[in-house]
């Protein structure tokens, strides 16, 4: 997961590192074991197939794959960017789900007023716009934050609903297709969608993006001189601003812009590649599986990248098993959040008991 | 168990710090009679409702006493308590020990001051990297003894104080009429005067929150100046006193530690090959003890950091350096380091601003001592006497 000129990490990362050189066996016996309790106990209640079809739900089959878990892991891991950039610096974004459908609203508008106007451009425009949207979002409780003091975990976390009612209005109201049957809006046309990467099934180039992405913020934090400060400042504001000299506001206020932007980008990409047209519960929440996929990922961007397929294929599995066996869904919700216990139980153990004990207090 | 760093709530009054701890019910009107009671059979005084946060270090100190008091302690376990006291709060506190003592009180006292050993102890144990090396009674040993038993290999010969520079280097800083405020716009320096000249190191003496903090702070560019001038001229670089806070991001390999001295002002890219090759320079020359430039701060002792931040600081050639108690937790030959280290800077033509909360590194650094006392500063010979009363703003 970390390339030989590993960049340093935050606490947590760091901690990540140390947990997972001594207590790896520990998460991994752990984490595989209480998948085959889980997986036994639905074998055993609802019969071997909800096993089958949970595999050939996520990754067993290459339409499962192709049209299902890659399809889903776009969203989840661009989302799960943005909070990690945003944790890193010490701003905890949770409203990552408002930015998310703020892009939507502002790509499904720029896709469907400009495309007969600017026919292809209209959809890097909608992209954009989708992006900018998300870092306006974003902005508000930026804003608030600097003017204020008002805490961000509040102000992101109270602008989702804001956000969501926001949608449910539009698709009500101004932006309702013509009829006034269905709540959503008319479909972008074909000029404003993004493109299908494999000729059968719903993979579009979104996950590539979302990879380069990945591999561009990951290089961003490590090497460039903005990325080592915003790192700095959430690693250890004090040091940042007096050592440093570095203005921990603006850079917490750009941290939180371009993960509202990154959230942006994954709603306008739903909207041009996936749904092609806005209504209410676009997403399934993907804003707030962003943190756990982030911070499973200790907040490493490409670890990222690995954390949002895991989710993306389980989230599609338990459809699956859902579907053609009749296991609750919340099944595999419940072995998510006992994963994310496990390993989060592991990281916090590591660093309460460092392994180098070499704080010698003095000398 | 009074710690070298206090444990109270900063919001709350003395008298909650105390209820704290307790069972049942609380009753400000009981934990501050408790307060009272304490303060007056054990002999200290302390007002139950001033607010915690406003107390002063000494203050702080006799509000964890009254806690473990409180709660019935027999035995008082000090670690470094004289560390932040002036000279004569200090002695007013040990001479409170000698009394407890008497009174039938145990109290075991944690300190790296031979003197203070020898003057206020009845019984002394040495301990080295975990072992006991020696113990007895306190007639039994000679500060020498102590010293050696301490440091067995070459005990750490008291240096001499330099005699004040005879000729007085290039003007670096020069304040005039200089006011500082706070953030809530007290007076924290009020029309302060002076200059500080090349190869010089000038000491700041003064006891807690004097506003000799935001002087600092202010020659090292890193406060505002509210009114008067402040002129300064050349490299500044800045030695905080809190290294864990404020110079080192304990998470991050040293060499991001050294690219983040002014990481404000970097654009572009980092090259960390360089950093790692002049960090792996930098722990050569200051003989860090550190396995690679890779090795996160956090795994430095207390000495090393500091001799890292130092040479950090001094990396790019400073024409002021500022420090700010720079050999606080560090045992007596890290000490004599970095007190090497700040002469050196001194001969070779840095201006040294320097404050320690312990007078006597002050005197056995400085040429010249500036007292900050209630925001005025003024300059006193340097007298151990003269600096002390100067401190506590008696003629």
């Amino acid at each position: 997961m970390t390339a030989p000129e590993a960049p340093s990490s935050p606490p947590l990362s760091a901690a990540w590192r140390r947990a997972f050189k001594a207590e790896f066996t520990t998460a991994v016996l752990g984490s595989v074991g209480m998948v085959l309790i889980a997986g036994l106990w639905i074998a055993h209640a609802y019969g071997t197939n909800a096993i089958a079809a949970f595999w050939t739900g996520s990754i067993g089959s290459w339409y499962a794959l192709t049209s299902g878990t890659l399809v889903r892991a776009v969203p989840l891991i661009l989302t799960g960017l943005g909070v990690a950039i945003a944790f890193r610096a010490g701003v905890f974004n949770i409203g990552a789900e408002g930015q998310l459908l703020a892009g939507a609203i502002a790509a499904t508008v720029v896709g469907l007023q400009w495309a007969p106007v600017i026919g292809r451009l209209s959809l890097p425009c909608a992209l954009l716009f989708g992006a900018t949207a998300g870092a306006c979002w974003a902005g508000i409780a930026a804003f608030l934050r600097a003017r204020f003091g008002v805490l961000e975990v509040i102000s992101t976390l109270m602008l989702n609903f804001v956000a969501e009612d926001l949608v449910s209005y539009l698709v009500r109201g101004p932006l309702q297709e013509h009829l006034h049957i269905y709540p959503q809006t008319e479909m972008l046309p074909h000029v404003a969608r993004l493109g299908r990467l494999v000729p059968a099934g719903r993979l579009h180039w979104g996950i590539v993006l979302a990879v380069a992405l990945a591999v561009l913020v990951w290089w961003a934090l490590s090497r460039t001189a903005a990325g080592f400060r915003l790192r700095a400042v959430g690693a250890n504001p004090f040091a940042a601003a007096t050592t440093g000299r570095i203005t921990v506001s603006s850079t917490s206020t750009g941290a939180l812009l371009a993960s509202g932007a990154l959230a942006g980008l994954a709603g306008a990409i739903e909207v041009t590649a996936v749904t092609y047209a806005l209504y209410e519960n676009i997403s399934p929440g993907y804003g707030f599986t962003a943190i756990a996929v982030a911070v499973l990922a200790g907040l490493h961007p490409l670890g990222v990248v690995g954390t949002g397929l895991l989710f993306a294929a389980l989230e599609t599995g338990a459809t699956a098993m859902q579907r053609d066996a009749g296991v609750p869904a919340v099944w595999a919700s419940a072995i998510e959040a006992c994963l994310i216990l496990i390993i989060v139980a592991v990281v916090a153990r590591r660093r309460r008991h460092p392994i180098d004990a070499a704080e010698a207090p003095t000398s | 168990m009074v710690q070298q760093h206090f444990s109270n709530v900063a919001a709350f009054t003395v008298a909650e710090n105390v209820a704290l701890g307790s069972r049942g019910r609380f009753s400000p009107a009981a934990a501050a009679r408790l307060v009272l009671d304490t303060a007056a059979s054990a002999g200290l005084e302390l007002d139950p409702s001033a607010l915690t946060s406003d107390l002063t270090v000494g203050a702080q100190q006799r509000l964890e006493i009254i806690k473990a008091l409180a709660h019935g302690a027999r035995v008082l376990i000090l670690d470094e308590p004289t560390a932040v006291l002036a000279p004569a709060e200090a002695m007013q506190l040990l001479a409170w020990l000698r009394r407890f003592a008497a009174g039938g009180g145990t109290v075991a006292l944690v300190t790296h001051k031979v003197l203070e050993a020898l003057g206020s102890a009845d019984h002394i144990s040495v301990l080295r990297r975990g072992q006991l090396v020696t113990t007895g009674s306190t007639d039994h040993f000679t500060a020498d003894a102590l010293a050696t038993a301490m440091f067995p290999d070459a005990p750490p010969e008291m240096p001499t104080r330099p005699s004040p520079g005879t000729t007085q280097g290039k003007l670096l800083v020069e304040a005039v009429d200089l006011n500082l405020r706070g953030a809530r716009g007290e007076r924290r320096i009020a029309n302060a005067s002076f200059t500080i000249h090349a190869g010089e190191i000038v000491g700041f003496a003064a006891v807690e929150r004097s506003g000799h903090s935001e002087l600092l702070r202010a020659l090292a560019g890193l406060f505002p100046v509210n009114a008067g001038e402040l002129r300064l001229s050349g490299r500044v670089s800045y030695v905080p006193e809190d290294r864990h806070r404020d110079a080192l991001i304990l998470d991050f390999p040293l060499y991001e530690n050294l690219a983040l001295r002014n990481a404000a002002a970097r654009s572009g890219l980092m090259d960390w090959s360089d950093f790692r090759h002049r960090t792996r320079v930098l722990l050569d020359e200051y003989s860090v003890q550190a396995e690679s430039p890779g090795t996160t701060a956090r795994q430095l002792s207390g000495g090393n950091q500091q001799r890292f931040v130092l040479g950090r600081e001094l990396e790019p050639r400073p024409d002021l350096l500022v420090v700010e108690n720079p050999t606080r937790g560090l045992d007596l030959r890290a000490t004599a380091a970095i007190h090497e280290r700040l002469r050196m800077a001194a001969s070779a033509g840095a201006a040294v601003a320097m404050y320690s909360s312990d007078i006597d590194e002050v005197l056995l650094l400085a040429s010249r001592i500036l007292v900050v006392f209630r925001g005025t500063v003024r300059e006193v010979p340097v007298v151990r006497e003269l600096v002390g009363r100067a401190m506590l703003g008696t003629p």
